[in-house]
This record gives structure tokens, C-alpha cells and sequence, in this order.
């Protein structure tokens, strides 16, 4: 068993990984063959299909995790739309292969990974994490990954580097929401990016994710390839990450530069700092009728408060 | 318009109106209300309210632009229809997102420029809707009861505000909302010009001749009413 506690799920949430090869594969293979000269891109999406991962037994909650339905049906990925249901509804049009992650900047070994070769870079976790988003609600989700700083340390930053910078695919005709709007309105600035402080990058809750509940991740999630920084509100875990970028000076974000007064670069999680237009003290769980209280970091406390010691985090918010 | 197509479009209207909440209760019954049904519900609500608020201020600038007069009897219809649904889309924040926490309900309301205005739109909606029958129009007279009904505008930019204020900066939803109210705003303000710019030009007439032409069309104006 993958979970330890609530529903899990059921055989039929997860193809098999030999139905799969089977199936999708010698289809979508033989289809190829004919179709298309290029066989290595016509490989077929991976997303949900089984990826075997151990539970870390030091990374989970009490709480049972929100059933994959809605983890995978309640999105915010403005790349796909800026409502909950775009990411799963237009999420066929990404691309997940072939990909590549460059890693890159104040690094003695920069380096262009191939998707797939950061797949068999380390033993995959599976870890429990509850989600906050800075919208007041929040999910419990079983990720699948391993610790980012296995990365950053195989690029080897110098003494210089102290923050890092994500970003995200820019393609509009694989993200429909990159596209302008009427009147040329362009809901973020594109591509999206988004960083930490290198301790924050460098601190093993930060894991580099490739799949979710048992399988590759489904591309409203993030596919291919995403952070999850568990203390911190959803939208700082960047998703769908080509480059990583090892830099001296604190980087803009997207969210920040859209909305500064209302999304610092930290976003840590923190009830008593409300945003200017809502309270953070509470938040919903999904699948639970009444609100509950959020906890300091999300309930990470003990491990990250000592990256913040004497920063006031009502003006570092 | 005959009486008969009068009484068809009131049919027509009332089923489009009641629409959004048949729909969003059968989206209830088949579980089809997203991961997090309150928020859903409540943006449903809020949405339809603001539709129906805009397609009630739609109707006079119908008339204004094309000289039809049938819009103008569709007012009334869509502007309770909009309260109503304002109602729903409060009662839900009360009891199903905040569950009678009135203490942090009455700080989101001092707090919160989103929840102020909100609320104020709903507060100015009841005098408008306490005074939407033929006998209240009568009682009132029909220019006091306009000038009260002029709070609609206000209900409006409230509305569109709560709208803007709440949501994030990347939406363009709201802005869509508040360009129609821009528009239907302009219009009226255009018309109201141009009726200024023809009453100045009756300059030469005496006095009292110009104070008969503008109490005829006051009265032209409460027959109106008084029909819709």
C-alpha cells in the first residue's frame, strides 16, 4: 500500500503499467511508424501512468489525503485558464516529451537534463503533503519525488549564488492561457517564474516532484516536472519547470511583479498575516464543510522556522 | 407589442431567470460542483446576480438606443430576480462559508472593501425591491419613486466593485462586467445630454411653455411606470 491511512485509491484509478506498455504504447507506437518520421517525439504522454515510488515514512499527516478526483480537477495553472476547471479540461494540449531542464547560472556544472534522466537521478519518495493555497483552501496530496537540492548539488552552485529562479514553459499553443486575451489582456506576465532563497531550495521538505498518488503527474499538476515547497502558498511551488537558474539577487516572481502589495516573495504560510483583501487565520479543507484553522508554515513549523530567525515576517510577507 | 407577446416574453424571461438556480440545483443533486462546492455556489450566485443586475440596467438604454418600449417592462422582472439571487449568494457566505461566525463576518465587512460594498449593494437593493409594485409607484408619485430607483446605478457600480475588488488582478472577468456597466452608464449619460441640449434649445419659448413641455414628459414618463 501506498497510503497509510483515508480511502486511497482504487485499481482502477491507476493503469497498470503493463496494461499500459500493452495498450497506449504499441498503439500509439504502430501508429507512429506510419504517421510520423519522428519517432522519439511521438511517444505517448505519459502522464497517469503507474510510477512506483517508497513512502517516506518521515513525511505524513493524520489527516487523510483529498481524493485524486479533485486533486486533479481543481487547479489553479493560469498557463491553462484562470478558472479551477481549465488546467483539467485543456491540459491535453501540453507536451511532456521530450523535455529538458536546463540548470544553469552561479553553478560549476550547468547542465541541460533530460526529463528522464532526472527520473533515475535519485530513489523516488513518495511524501504527504498538505497543499495551501492563498486562496484559504488547502488539499492533503501524496507527491512523488525527491529532495531539489539533489539537483542544485549535482550543478555544484558557488559562494556567490543565494537565490533560486524558476521558470516555466512559455508556449501558447501548448498553454492556452499564454495566449492574449480581448483587449491584448494578459492574465500574468509570461513565462511564469517564481524563486527561493537557496537555504529555502536547499531544505529537504523542497521536493522536486514528478508524480502524484501513484503515478507520473497528471498534466493539470505540473507535468513534467514541479516543485512542491509545502510551507509556503501554492503558487510559490513553480510547475512545468524548463529552467532553473541559480542567481545572486533576489528574482522577480510572477505573482510579485503582477501584485507586489499582495504576494511577497517569501508567501510563506502565516495565519497572522492576512492578505489585504482576505484572512489567512482559516482556511477550507477540500472535501470538509467547515473551515479550520491554518496552522504557522502550514504546519511545518519545527522544521522551517529557523530559516526566517529574526526577519519580521509581517513586512517579509 | 401585442398583449399576448408581452405575456410570452414574460414567460421567456422568467424561465431564463430561474434557469441558473434549476441548474445549479441539479448540478448539486449529480455532484458536479467542483472540489470545493461552497466556493462554487457562491461564485454561481454572485455571478447571476451580477448578469441580472446588468441585463436590468440593460432595458432603458434599449429603449434610449432602438425606441423600443417592451424592455421597459422586463425592469422590474430582472431586478428582483437579481435580488434574489443576491440573497442566495449571502446567505451562503453566512451559512455555509462562515457558519454564523458573525464576529469574523462583521470584520470582513468593516475590513474588507470587497465584503463593504457587497453588502452595500444588497442593503440599497431592499428600499428598490420594498417598492417595485404598481400601488408602492402611486404612493410614491411617480418622480420620487424614479429618483429612488435611480439607486440602481449605484447597486451597479457597487456590484461591478465587489466584483473587481475580490477578485485577482489576473481575471479579466470583472473587467468585462465593468466595461457593460461603463457602456450602459454612457448611454444613459449621452441621452441625458441630448435631452438637455434640446430642452436648452426651446430657449426662445417663454418659460412657462418650456415648464409644460417638461411636466408632459414627466407624466409620459409615470404612465410608463405605472404600466410596467
Amino acid at each position: 500500500m501506498l497510503i497509510k491511512r483515508g480511502g486511497g485509491f482504487k485499481d482502477n484509478d491507476v493503469t497498470p503499467y503493463d496494461v499500459y506498455l500493452n495498450r497506449r504504447a504499441f498503439i500509439v507506437g504502430a501508429a507512429a511508424t506510419v504517421l510520423a518520421p519522428n519517432l522519439g517525439e511521438a511517444a505517448a504522454p505519459p502522464a497517469g501512468q503507474a510510477l512506483a515510488a517508497t513512502p517516506n515514512p518521515a513525511y505524513k499527516l493524520d489527516d487523510s489525503p483529498t481524493p485524486l478526483k479533485d486533486v486533479t480537477s481543481y487547479n489553479n495553472f493560469y498557463e491553462f485558464g484562470v478558472n479551477k476547471e481549465d488546467p483539467a479540461r485543456l491540459a491535453g494540449t501540453l507536451k511532456t516529451r521530450p523535455w529538458t531542464v536546463k540548470v544553469e547560472g552561479l553553478c560549476a556544472k550547468p547542465k541541460a537534463f533530460d526529463i528522464d534522466e532526472i527520473l533515475r537521478m535519485a530513489p523516488l519518495e513518495e511524501r504527504i503533503y498538505s497543499l495551501r493555497c492563498v486562496e484559504a483552501w488547502s488539499m492533503v496530496i501524496p507527491w512523488i519525488g525527491f529532495p531539489l537540492a539533489t539537483l542544485l548539488k549535482r550543478a555544484e552552485p558557488t559562494s556567490q549564488a543565494r537565490y533560486v529562479e524558476f521558470t516555466t514553459l512559455l508556449d501558447p499553443e501548448q498553454f492556452p492561457g499564454q495566449k492574449k486575451g480581448l483587449f491584448n489582456f494578459a492574465s500574468l506576465e509570461w513565462p511564469y517564474s517564481e524563486g527561493l532563497r537557496l537555504d529555502e531550495a536547499l531544505h529537504p521538505l523542497t521536493l522536486l516532484t514528478v508524480g502524484l498518488y501513484g503515478q507520473v503527474l497528471p498534466n493539470q499538476n505540473g507535468a513534467p516536472i514541479r516543485v512542491v515547497v509545502p510551507w509556503k502558498y501554492g503558487f510559490k511551488s513553480a510547475k512545468s519547470i524548463v529552467r532553473i537558474r541559480l542567481v545572486d539577487q533576489e528574482p522577480k516572481t510572477a505573482w510579485n511583479t503582477t501584485a507586489p502589495q499582495e504576494y511577497g516573495f517569501y508567501s510563506n504560510v502565516n495565519p497572522t498575516v492576512d492578505h489585504p483583501r482576505w484572512s489567512q487565520a482559516t482556511e477550507r479543507r477540500i472535501g470538509e464543510f467547515r473551515r479550520r484553522k491554518t496552522l504557522m508554515f502550514n504546519g511545518y513549523q519545527d522544521q522551517v522556522a529557523s530559516l526566517y530567525a529574526g526577519m519580521d515576517l509581517r513586512k517579509l510577507y | 407589442m401585442s398583449r399576448r407577446s408581452r405575456v410570452l416574453l414574460k414567460i421567456a424571461v422568467w424561465a431564463v431567470c430561474l434557469a441558473p438556480f434549476v441548474v445549479l440545483l441539479y448540478r448539486a443533486a449529480t455532484h458536479d460542483l467542483s472540489a470545493n462546492p461552497i466556493s462554487f455556489v457562491t461564485n454561481w450566485l454572485g455571478d447571476w446576480t451580477l448578469r441580472l443586475l446588468l441585463a436590468s440596467l440593460a432595458m432603458t438604454p434599449l429603449r434610449i438606443l432602438f425606441g423600443l418600449s417592451w424592455p421597459i417592462a422586463l425592469r422590474r422582472l430582472l431586478g428582483l430576480f437579481a435580488f434574489s439571487y443576491a440573497w442566495l449568494h449571502l446567505s451562503v457566505w453566512l451559512v455555509l462559508d462562515h457558519f454564523f461566525d458573525w464576529r469574523e463576518m462583521g470584520a470582513d465587512i468593516a475590513k474588507r472593501p470587497y465584503v463593504t460594498v457587497g453588502m452595500s449593494a444588497l442593503v440599497l437593493m431592499i428600499p428598490l425591491a420594498a417598492t417595485s409594485t404598481a400601488a408602492a409607484i402611486r404612493k410614491l408619485g411617480g418622480r420620487n419613486w424614479q429618483r429612488l430607483h435611480r439607486l440602481a446605478y449605484a447597486i451597479g457600480v457597487c456590484g461591478v466593485l465587489h466584483y473587481l475588488w475580490l477578485a485577482k488582478k489576473a481575471n479579466p472577468a470583472p473587467y468585462y462586467y465593468a466595461a457593460i456597466l461603463a457602456l450602459l452608464l454612457a448611454i444613459r449619460a449621452w441621452d441625458w445630454g441630448r435631452r438637455r441640449v434640446s430642452r436648452l434649445r426651446t430657449a426662445g419659448v417663454p418659460s412657462t411653455a418650456r415648464a409644460t413641455v417638461r411636466s408632459l414628459s414627466g407624466q409620459g414618463r409615470r404612465q410608463e411606470e405605472g404600466r410596467s
